[in-house]
């Protein structure tokens, strides 16, 4: 049932592509033990083509995050799209626990639509007493057509939010560098829907692009670009495409990362030797030494608090994290397990490092969970990395070589929900999520 | 060594020789001069036997860069092994000979570019790959170079020669490129 339902799946993906480019997920690994929930198709009460494939897109939403596993559509008992008619014996049978059904018709005006959903809860309503309600949310909104793949994602937000308490992050993006050898500019640094839609181009180069960051605001990209055939640092704003040169130091500038503030950016500079890390005020361009080791320090990350940076130091002999806090300059070690760990970030909850961690000569995405120390690996391909958490927490975005070439990937924080990401050409690497976009 | 490192090297020995080694050309320019003066004077000595000229052979750039600083010269990758910055001793030829080179030509300048293999992260490889390139610039330094004639660069694993996914690919992008 599940194979059947991958493959429709990735056929629709497949028909609906847009002429815009745009990456595809080819989902590897399911979830058998996910929620099972049902979002029925929406029905279009207008005439002609259905503006939006509104519950294609929201059940493949909620899939990713590994919580839940839709029913695929040929095994729906019927297609409500109201709740006054719904049979809950029926789903209740399917061992469904929540319904989302829609119905859309032509707006007001031309170009303009009204979306109506609810989200119903099958249990409630298969009990059918007079004092519960099982439309646990029912919204109407005017969308336009260009609007229409982002109100699916607020749809989703609203439904995951509603039956799980957390905050929904499918109204995000994804920052990448797209790798083309074969093109005059052979590097581009792009942006798209966290689902690889929308691909939009920031910038093309010559030379290497790395590390893109993002800011709190979600407005603007920090990066290190290598155009003037040396390593610097850049700032750009996402909509006025204005740049701002940040760092231009002798030998390496590197890995910039936006504190949770937004005031300043941690960065890697060898000025003054070796890699160490750094703070930089944006705005009056302040510079503060962090680090004063005599071996690699690199890849800073800010804890949500704001109060720490994690990164990746060979104190120890080989690269292992570390947290250093920012008021008292004091340093621990954090990882302890595997040959050697890199990349690591505390994810929105403070509560797990996810790290790329090297077993056996294997680099494999993994999550070490902070107070009982113990290390899960996420993936089962061998060269992982660049990982970057979704803000609320829920899935990872990374890097890997698949099928033998470089791509992105999906996993869900437990490893539940696994999808892979390829490049249409060339490669794809150094994947970043956005922050919750206003 | 296969031809593409072979036609790499000489790629940038080109260029760089465009700079001007003059001091070899003026030499071959006296050469013939001398010679051509020589058959003058032979011919006119007498006319009852006469004597061709022949052309000096001239040395391509390449070859009169060979002749000073062997054929070391004429490479310009250094690799390395997994992990490590080590110069190994078989690359210890190739680094005297640009040594001499930029020690007899102090107005020229080297960036040395390192380079890692894709094994790890990307940042963690920039760090590496500098590590590389700083050895090289270390030994190079050792050898009588000036620092200010030689600037570090790393390009981690963005830039492979190889961008295969297997241990031939690797060992090949584990390497510090010399470019003047």
């Amino acid at each position: 049932m599940f194979t059947r339902f991958i493959l429709i799946f990735i056929t629709l993906l497949t028909v609906s592509t847009t002429a815009s480019a745009r990456l595809e997920i080819l989902i590897t690994e399911g979830v058998n033990s996910a929620r099972p929930i049902a979002v029925v198709p929406f029905k279009w009460t207008g005439s002609g083509k259905k503006p939006q494939n509104f519950s294609e897109i929201i059940a493949a939403d909620l899939q990713r995050s590994g919580k839940f596993s839709p029913l695929s559509i040929d095994k729906m008992p019927k297609t409500p799209s109201n709740s006054k008619d719904v049979d809950y014996a029926a789903w209740t049978k399917l061992g469904i626990e929540a319904i989302v059904m829609g119905e859309v018709q032509p707006g007001p005006a031309a170009g303009q639509y009204i979306v109506t959903f609810e989200l119903l809860d099958v249990l409630t309503g298969n009990i059918d007493l007079p004092d519960y309600n099982p439309v646990m949310d029912k919204r109407r909104h005017t969308v336009s057509t260009k609007q229409l793949r982002h109100y699916s994602h607020r749809m989703s937000d609203i439904i995951y939010e509603k039956l799980t308490g957390e905050k929904g992050a499918f109204l995000t993006r994804i920052a990448y560098v797209a790798v083309d050898r074969t093109n005059t500019h052979p590097f581009q640094l792009r942006i798209s829907d966290y689902d690889g839609y929308a691909e939009k181009l920031v910038l093309r180069s010559k030379q290497p692009i790395m590390s893109p960051s993002w800011s709190p605001d979600g407005r603007k990209l920090a990066y290190v670009s290598f155009e003037n055939s040396r390593a610097q640092i850049f700032i750009q704003d996402l909509y006025t495409q204005k740049r701002e040169l940040m760092t231009s130091f002798p030998k390496i500038n590197g890995s910039p990362t936006w504190s949770p503030d937004g005031t300043q950016l941690a960065l890697v500079l060898s000025k003054d030797g070796q890699p160490e890390i750094y703070t930089l005020n944006i705005a009056t361009k302040a510079l503060k030494r962090l680090t004063r080791n005599r071996v690699i320090d690199t890849e800073p990350s800010w804890t949500p608090d704001g109060q720490s940076i994690i990164f990746s130091s060979e104190l120890g002999g080989r690269p292992q994290i570390y947290q250093i806090s920012l008021a008292s300059g004091k340093t621990k070690r954090i990882s302890w397990q595997g040959e050697m760990n890199l990349g690591g970030a505390i994810t929105p909850d403070g509560d797990n490092l996810v790290l790329v961690s090297r077993h056996n000569g294997n680099y494999m995405i993994s999550v070490q969970d902070i107070d009982s120390g113990e290390l899960r690996t996420l993936t089962k391909t061998q060269l992982d990395e660049s990982p970057s958490v979704a803000p609320n927490g829920s899935m990872i975005i990374y890097s890997t070589v698949y099928e033998g070439k470089q791509g992105l990937a999906l996993v869900s924080m437990d490893g539940r929900f696994k999808a892979h990401i390829p490049a249409s050409n060339g490669e794809v690497k150094s994947p970043a999520w956005s922050p919750f976009l206003q | 060594m296969n031809l593409s490192i072979i036609s790499k090297s000489l790629l940038i020995a080109l260029p760089m020789l465009a700079l001007g080694a003059c001091s070899s050309n003026t030499d071959a320019d006296t050469e013939s001069v001398a010679t051509e003066e020589t058959n003058q004077v032979a011919t006119e000595a007498t006319d009852t036997v006469q004597t061709d000229t022949i052309e000096a052979i001239e040395l391509s750039p390449e070859e009169q860069l060979v002749e000073k600083y062997t054929s070391a010269i004429l490479s310009t990758t250094i690799n390395f092994e997994f992990d490590k910055s080590l110069i190994l001793p078989e690359y210890a030829e190739i680094l005297d000979a640009h040594a001499k080179l930029l020690v007899d030509n102090p107005d020229k300048s080297i960036t040395v570019e390192g380079h890692a293999d894709e094994k790890g992260t990307p940042e963690y490889n920039i760090a590496l790959g500098e590590r590389r390139g700083l050895a090289v610039s270390t030994y190079l330094e050792n050898m009588g170079v000036a620092e200010s004639q030689i600037s570090v660069v790393s390009y981690g694993e963005e830039k492979p020669v190889n961008t295969g996914h297997d241990e031939a690919a690797w060992s090949e992008n584990r390497r510090a490129e010399l470019v003047y």
